[in-house]
């Protein structure tokens, strides 16, 4: 289990992180969401001991992350945003040289290469200089030094960064297989990358912990919040825009009324709702001698959800 | 220990493998060479005094040498991104900047072996001692370990490898004219100042006229010692950064 208590990290004076406290439990695959800069990739290396948090306490599998960063070490496979290769030295070489520093006999590292080349498919570029390969074997030889070890945890900063589209599905199969052996944590500011790989969802924004939860809690959390646009074709008189505002803002259920826009010659107001109240809406429409155009209904998915949470922390700064 | 050898083991065999790191030695050693021709073996003299010049003119070696040895050895991996490797792995910085230290030592160490036709060319045509011949390449030796650890704590200071040559460089050679400034001040900063010369004082006056001073000895190492230990500092800090 990692058990992160009121983690913090200041780079000079300005807070980069925190304080965020989080647990994560064996056996689980986390997504670490985030904007670029939400303070996703200094968790993880934190996690990773590669970082000293400022603040705060990091538990991993029952070790202190600060007072005895050694024996988490061995414990965590760390895969950076940029793999940590050696373009000089061939892949099988680099993998032996990334076990003995993790703490592996060299005869260790020799029964465990077969599998570990058979796990992220490198087995054909074994003998090659990591130097000539491409980006997505360098990617998948830097999972294979995350895994060399075979850490109980193991840490995966955007690994399908950079990658192409065959070469992602590549990845994610991967990430998939690892998830029967690890616990995995894996970062990204993707979302439907991170949807489909994860268990569970640790959302960051601006330093802070957003949300946390399956996707479906997520969304669950947030579905009181709906969202219903209408649009009316304006009637003749003065403001037109004011009176049917009006007769929307008095319909059970409409928490808001959005200012309105023209749209295929109608007014479209965006209606944000408590519950799904379309039949309410459309009666009070007709009731107030309006002509119906459109109504479209769109319920808060996962996006809506990270969007609002995001945008949430970027209001509070 | 463990960690340090197999860091050593994979930063010697990147230096091997480096066809910059053979280019340099080659550079080094046909410039070693030129001034053994031109300047040591200059006008009929006694061997011994050859021989001495020839230990003045190869204090570039590890001068150069030295700072071209070491000042890729971190810098390089940050700039890569290969640093996280050895950060995120159960490993202590202080092995981590031994392990590379003792590999630029051992190249540094071949590099003057390959140095050692011309000494022995004094030797078969003159009259010098083997033990003058050996300790002027013990203080090549020690002043090589002190340049490596001054380029490795400038390589701990920066991602930028230019940067970390020229602070290098520009340490290294404040050091050696430590001596020049001295003369100019009062006592006793003039004496501290003098015995802190990393080229003049401890290699000029000892080590390269054959003389083995324990003083000398415990300089070098001392600040071999005080650089490396700068070194594991740098990259302790760089982790709270």
């Amino acid at each position: 289990m990692i058990r992160a208590s009121n983690l913090s990290k200041f780079y000079g004076g300005k807070r980069a992180l925190g304080p965020v406290s989080f647990e994560i439990n064996d056996g689980e695959t986390v997504g670490f969401l985030g904007l670029n800069g939400a303070g996703k990739t200094t968790v993880l290396r934190i996690l990773a001991c590669d970082l000293r948090p400022s603040g705060g306490t990091i538990e991993v599998g029952g070790v202190d992350a600060v007072s005895d960063p050694h024996e988490v070490r061995k414990r965590i496979g760390f895969l950076p945003e940029n793999p940590p290769l050696y373009m000089d030295m061939t892949v099988v070489d680099y993998l032996s040289f990334a076990g003995e520093l993790r703490g592996m006999a060299r005869g260790q590292v020799k029964r465990r290469l077969p599998d570990v080349l058979d796990i992220t498919d490198l087995a054909d570029v074994a003998g090659d200089v990591i130097g000539t390969l491409s980006h997505g074997y360098r990617q998948r030889v830097g999972v294979a030094q995350a895994i060399i070890h075979q850490p109980k945890f193991l840490i995966l900063d955007e690994p399908t960064r950079g990658l192409d589209p065959r070469q992602i599905v590549e990845m994610r199969n991967l990430i998939h297989d690892l998830k029967q052996n690890h616990t995995v944590l894996i970062s990204s500011h993707i979302l439907t990358e991170i949807s489909q790989t994860c268990d569970r969802l640790l959302v960051f924004g601006k330093g802070k912990l957003l949300g946390s939860g399956s996707e479906h809690e997520l969304v669950a959390s947030e579905s009181e919040i709906r969202q219903i646009t209408v649009t009316v074709r304006p009637p003749q008189g003065e403001d037109p825009k004011g009176a049917i505002r009006k007769v929307l803002a008095a319909v059970d259920g409409v928490k808001s009324v959005a200012e309105p826009y023209e749209q295929g010659g109608g007014l479209s107001f965006a209606l944000e709702t408590t519950k799904d109240c379309r039949a309410e809406v459309s009666r009070a429409v007709v009731e107030a001698t309006l002509d119906l155009i459109k109504l479209d209904y769109a319920r808060s998915e996962l996006e809506n959800t990270f969007i609002r949470l995001v945008g949430g922390a970027d209001a509070s700064n | 220990m463990r960690a340090t050898s197999i860091i050593y083991r994979r930063e010697l065999g990147a230096y091997l493998r480096s066809p910059f790191a053979w280019v340099m030695a080659a550079v080094l050693l046909l410039v070693n060479g030129i001034l053994f021709q031109s300047q040591a073996l200059a006008g009929e003299q006694l061997s011994a005094i050859v021989l001495e010049r020839f230990f003045y003119f190869s204090s570039f070696l590890p001068l150069f040498g030295g700072i071209l040895l070491s000042f890729r050895l971190l810098a390089e991996e940050r700039q890569n991104h290969s640093m996280v490797l050895l950060t995120t792995s159960p490993v202590r910085d202080s092995e981590i900047v031994l392990g590379k230290f003792l590999a630029a030592l051992t190249f540094f160490a071949v590099l003057l072996a390959l140095s050692f036709y011309m000494p022995l060319l004094i030797k078969v045509n003159g009259k010098i001692t083997t033990a003058q011949v050996l300790v002027g390449y013990f203080g090549l030796f020690l002043m090589g370990a002190a340049v490596l650890a001054i380029g490795l704590f400038a390589s701990a200071l920066t991602r930028s490898q230019m940067i970390a040559a020229v602070a290098g460089a520009v340490i290294t050679g404040l050091m050696c004219i430590l001596y020049i400034f001295a003369k100019k001040l009062d006592a006793p900063v003039r004496e501290v100042l003098q015995e802190l010369d990393l080229w003049w004082i401890h290699y000029q006056n000892g080590f390269m006229r054959g003389v083995l001073n324990l003083k000398d000895v415990i300089y070098y190492i001392a600040v071999t010692y005080f650089f490396l230990l700068l070194a594991v500092k740098t990259l302790e800090a760089k982790r709270w950064q």
